[in-house]
């Protein structure tokens, strides 16, 4: 395979536990990774995709992300961001980045209440960014959920912004690519992006879909894509 | 003096526990309950006695940690 010369850094909190996954799948990939502890006060300089990885960062205590996005480490995550680096927030990550104010909204307890993993159909809404520009509108791919705290929330107002913007990434649908909701999601939002479409939030676990022999490979075409640009 | 922090969901976000712990009280046939929220509560001890002050320390504990106003509703009071 060719070897892109990118550079993948990865957030590690106390409680973080799909930092080598998610390292094992971008280096699969081609990609140079080094994961970095939450009290590092900056970034390494290379840096071309920053990843908050899944987990349970300080064990989730208060709400999901919560007490992470004080870690010294976030106050290099946005000042790099609000440069224009890429930052990519899986499923935990996702609860940081809404818990930062670095993308719109909250995720709240799954409306089952249930902790859900198992894989799920995702449909593309938006592929007009830089993490999603390899796959169409409105192909659906194969990615595991498993998460507690995935009920996307946000107000009306919010909402419409969302969707003015083309904020919404990724929904939650059946394999025909019908709406399908696993967790109460707001609209069966399963991910979405910043205005600037440069910070990217999502509850499914691309990492976890690389080998065809573990269930589905459809978080490599994902993947890639964040590598590029 | 104590700071007693009541958080709950906000009205119009569902509240997927209270809804939970509704049906179950329906299903011990407590047919009286018309609605259930549940709340979180995070007691302070403070080491001030200006109850103006400490309510504006509180507030500000509550905007920037203790609730996610996004989704949450807070309510402080000083004992």
């Amino acid at each position: 395979m060719q070897k892109p010369n990118i550079k993948v850094t990865i957030l590690q909190f106390p409680g973080t536990n799909c930092e080598y996954d998610t390292q094992h799948a971008f280096e699969e990939l081609g990609a140079t990774t080094e994961i970095i502890w939450h009290k590092s006060e900056s970034l390494p300089k290379d840096t071309n995709l920053l990843v908050i990885a899944g987990g349970f960062s300080y064990g989730d205590y208060l709400r999901s992300g919560a007490i992470a996005k004080f870690a010294p480490v976030m106050k290099a995550v946005t000042h790099y961001a609000s440069e224009g680096g890429k930052v990519l927030g899986i499923c935990n990550g996702f609860q940081v980045l809404t818990e930062a104010g670095l993308l719109p909204g909250a995720l709240k307890r799954n409306e089952s209440l249930h902790f859900i993993s198992k894989h799920h159909h995702l449909r593309v809404v938006n592929n007009d960014n830089v993490f999603l520009e390899k796959l169409a509108n409105g192909s659906v791919i194969h990615i595991p959920i498993a998460h507690h705290d995935g009920n996307y929330f946000i107000d009306q107002k919010g909402l419409k912004e969302l969707k003015n913007n083309n904020q919404i990434l990724l929904k939650y649908t059946d394999k025909n690519g019908e709406i399908q909701n696993p967790n109460g999601s707001v609209e069966s939002i399963a991910g979405v992006c910043n205005k600037e479409k440069n910070i990217f939030g999502l509850m499914p676990h691309p990492e976890r879909a690389m080998e065809t022999l573990l269930g589905s490979d459809d978080g490599v075409k994902m993947l890639q894509g964040f590598m590029e640009a | 003096m104590k700071a007693i922090v009541n958080i709950s969901l906000k009205a119009g976000v569902l509240d997927s526990q209270g809804k939970a712990v509704h049906h179950a009280l329906n299903s011990l046939n407590f047919d009286g309950v018309e609605d259930v929220r549940v709340a979180k509560q995070i007691i302070l001890k403070l080491d001030t006695a200006d109850k103006a002050q400490a309510m504006l320390d509180v507030t500000k504990m509550c905007e920037e940690l203790l609730a996610n106003t996004v989704i949450e509703d807070y309510e402080i009071e000083l004992v």
